[in-house]
């Protein structure tokens, strides 16, 4: 098929599957075009699988957002007292 | 909880108890950050203290364009590269990889192998102490651009514009990092909680 056939045919097409996963993020950073995010929804509305996927890539940002961070330990906490008071005395 | 720009307020005025109260809010996340960067703990307390002295002395110049933490992250972003432990092999483009193996796609296009259902499972069959190790395993596999977008965005929320500028990258190149992050991450929960497969 010619690119210039192509055109004459553009209508709504269904996004593959495969494109849908690329631009999931796009999607929830609002990065796509007003179109794209339709065409985006439109597969939604009709694929289990990429709300599916969808929802796990949610779900997978909540998670994340879980993940606790290091410990302070008292010795850092100590050392960065010592910080403290050797900037003062800098000064 | 105490805003920050109290706290500076506070720090300004020489107490060090608000300096006490920073560290306490801060250093952890700072720890961390500076972990995906160089490869030591070491190297990374030794970074953080850097960071905070750093902060001290420039107390004065901060003028609160950006948030506190923005700003502490800034500085230890480009103290931590200057260490140059991993910025030689680090490189800004995010790899090619697809976000979903292209083998569980039809020629089409469509799903072949559909993902599997964890969601509803993840919290009620794994605890979340051991949810939060497999993200730190997943985490720590990603390339190190990926998992300091993740980090910024996703663990700390800041936000994109503020991981841009922390990072000193682009909205585009900090969207496909992110991409990339998240995609790796949905990953290995499926490939850990996924039905069946237990």
């Amino acid at each position: 098929m010619s690119l210039f056939s192509g055109l004459l045919h553009r209508r709504p097409r269904d996004l593959p599957c495969q494109q849908v996963v690329e631009i999931v993020t796009d999607y929830l950073e609002g990065a796509l075009s007003a179109g794209e995010r339709r065409r985006f929804e439109h597969h939604l509305a009709v694929c289990e699988h990429c709300t599916e996927y969808l929802a796990q890539i949610r779900e997978t940002i909540r998670l994340t957002g879980r993940v606790t961070t290091e410990d302070l330990t008292p010795e850092m906490r100590t050392d960065l007292t010592d910080l403290y008071r050797r900037w003062r005395a800098e000064g | 909880m105490e805003a920050d720009t109290s706290l500076l307020r506070r720090l300004r005025g020489g107490d060090e108890q608000a300096f006490a109260d920073l560290v306490a809010r801060y250093n952890s996340s700072m720890l961390r950050l500076a972990l995906s960067f160089v490869s030591s703990r070491a190297v990374a307390e030794e970074v953080v203290q850097d960071t905070w002295l750093a902060m001290l002395r420039g107390l004065d110049r901060f003028e609160e364009r950006s948030s506190l933490r923005t700003w502490l992250f800034t500085i230890l972003v480009n103290r931590a590269r200057t260490t140059g432990v991993r910025e030689a092999r680090s490189v800004p483009v995010a790899d090619a990889g697809p976000a979903v193996d292209a083998s569980r796609f039809s020629p089409s296009g469509a799903w072949a192998v559909p993902p599997d259902h964890w969601v509803e499972e993840a919290e009620n069959r794994v605890d979340a102490a051991k949810l939060s190790e497999l993200l730190r395993g997943a985490m720590s596999l990603l390339p190190d651009r990926q998992r300091e977008v993740v980090l910024l965005r996703d663990v700390e929320g800041l936000t994109s514009s503020e991981v841009c500028h922390v990072l000193a990258i682009s909205e585009a190149n900090q969207r496909v990092l992110l991409h990339r992050g998240r995609s790796k991450l949905r990953q290995a929960l499926e490939s850990e909680l996924g039905g069946g497969q237990r």
